[in-house]
């Protein structure tokens, strides 16, 4: 939301361009004139972000846990290597962390100091998840946090919050849905949202989805 | 550094506002400038918890009024400027008015596939691990006035040692250009009372990510 109030036109001058608008367009225009940048590279990044990398990946990990059992061991036991030899990505940073979610244990991420994500499985971070309040509630008030997205855990479901605090990243493993039973790995992971795996929303239910 | 930026705990930030269809990016001079700090990465000129401390070292009120983009913007004009690779006088000018100095590298079009992924942190060890699974931990009562990963909300609390995760690059050091200092990695576990006292919910646990200078035996 805070991203929605970023335009202080400069009626001074006329311009319809934004504060922000023109600090960025001085700070490329300096830096690929003094050499240090390419232009063409930073399309080609913005082009990554916006279209390769994303949760898809991460639900594709998902899916193949709840159908692979062997697969779903050697993801907890080291997420880092097991998301390597599935194939989607050609490097994953140190180290990506699984945790999984049971009927008795509800994990939530966080990065409290900044806003650190794991952004190869799950595509840059959503705005609400570099806010304040997200940063400051989900370690004392994780309940009320959820209870911002409209979920409510069941009262004997205990909470456990990782504190993204060095290079290590967190991957949730979402309970998998009931009625899913026989279902592709590739229907499955239609299931899995991007909440899921950053532990402030379920997979959804199957009637969710065509 | 004890600034806002450590907001494990605060109060009064209201709401988590979830938006429902959410674009990678709201603007392009987000998108530029997210490009342009991977691209200065690859460069050299910095790492990320130099970049973060750039971050955390803007004025309070400038950090909580900035959008996430914003601060990562100010902080980038900041290391420039401090790193006398680009000028506050050149920014304001909106063009160069001196040449560039030379980086270790520049980042092209073909080779940004390559480098679309986090980078490595993990190092040789320069001595045993101290802790081990299941040691009881203290972490320390220290605030240092530079960069640390240790949050003020976790400082001076007993946990368990859950895990040991490797040794990494120690962000304390590489941040004010002593280096990389690598340090065991451990997670620690807390309990919710420990931390909140009598008001936390009481199946809570949380964890933070701490590097070995941070511990001591409880």
């Amino acid at each position: 939301m805070e991203q929605k109030h970023e335009h202080h036109h400069d009626d001074e001058h006329g311009s319809e361009l934004s504060e922000m608008q023109l600090r960025v367009r001085a700070l490329e225009t300096v830096l690929t004139e003094k050499g240090y940048v390419d232009p063409a590279a930073l399309d080609a990044i913005i082009e990554a972000f916006e279209t390769k990398v994303g949760p898809h990946i991460g639900a594709r990990v998902v899916a193949k846990a709840w159908t692979d059992p062997s697969f779903k061991r050697a993801l907890l036991d080291n997420a880092t290597k097991a998301v390597l030899a599935l194939g989607l990505i050609n490097r994953v940073g140190d180290h990506l962390i699984a945790v999984e979610n049971t009927p008795k244990l509800h994990n939530m991420i966080v990065c409290t100091l900044c806003s650190c994500y794991p952004w190869e499985v799950l595509g840059l971070p959503p705005v609400w998840y570099k806010s304040a309040p997200y940063r400051s509630r989900a370690v004392n008030d994780p309940r009320g946090v959820l209870a911002d997205f409209g979920v409510t855990l069941p009262a004997d479901t205990a909470i456990r919050v990782w504190d993204s605090t060095a290079e290590t990243r967190f991957i949730v493993l979402p309970l998998r849905p009931k009625g899913t039973e026989g279902w592709s790995e590739e229907k499955l992971a239609s299931l899995v949202t991007r909440d899921s795996m950053v532990g402030t929303g379920f997979a959804k239910q199957p009637g969710e989805v065509a | 550094m004890d600034g806002v930026h450590d907001m494990g705990g605060m109060h009064g930030f209201g709401k988590v506002e979830p938006e429902q269809n959410e674009p990678v990016f709201h603007e392009d001079w987000e998108a530029r400038t997210q490009a342009l700090y991977r691209a200065m990465s690859y460069a050299g000129v910095w790492v990320i918890d130099q970049a973060r401390f750039a971050r955390e070292r803007l004025p309070p009120d400038v950090y909580l009024a900035s959008s996430y983009y914003k601060k990562w913007e100010l902080g980038m004009e900041k290391q420039l400027a401090e790193l006398d690779l680009a000028g506050r006088d050149e920014l304001a000018a909106g063009h160069a008015l001196r040449p560039g100095k030379s980086l270790k590298r520049k980042l092209s079009a073909a080779e940004v596939p390559n480098v679309i992924t986090r980078g490595s942190f993990a190092r040789p060890a320069q001595k045993p691990a101290r802790f081990k699974p299941g040691d009881r931990v203290r972490t320390k009562n220290i605030h240092p006035k530079t960069h640390t990963r240790l949050p003020r909300y976790a400082r001076d609390k007993v946990g368990v040692v859950e895990a040991l995760r490797g040794c990494h690059v120690f962000p304390d050091t590489v941040a004010i250009g002593k280096g990389e200092d690598p340090q065991w990695l451990y997670t620690v576990l807390f309990d919710g009372r420990e931390l909140w006292g009598e008001s936390a919910e009481p199946s809570l646990k949380v964890s933070i990510e701490a590097f070995e200078p941070y511990l001591e035996l409880a």
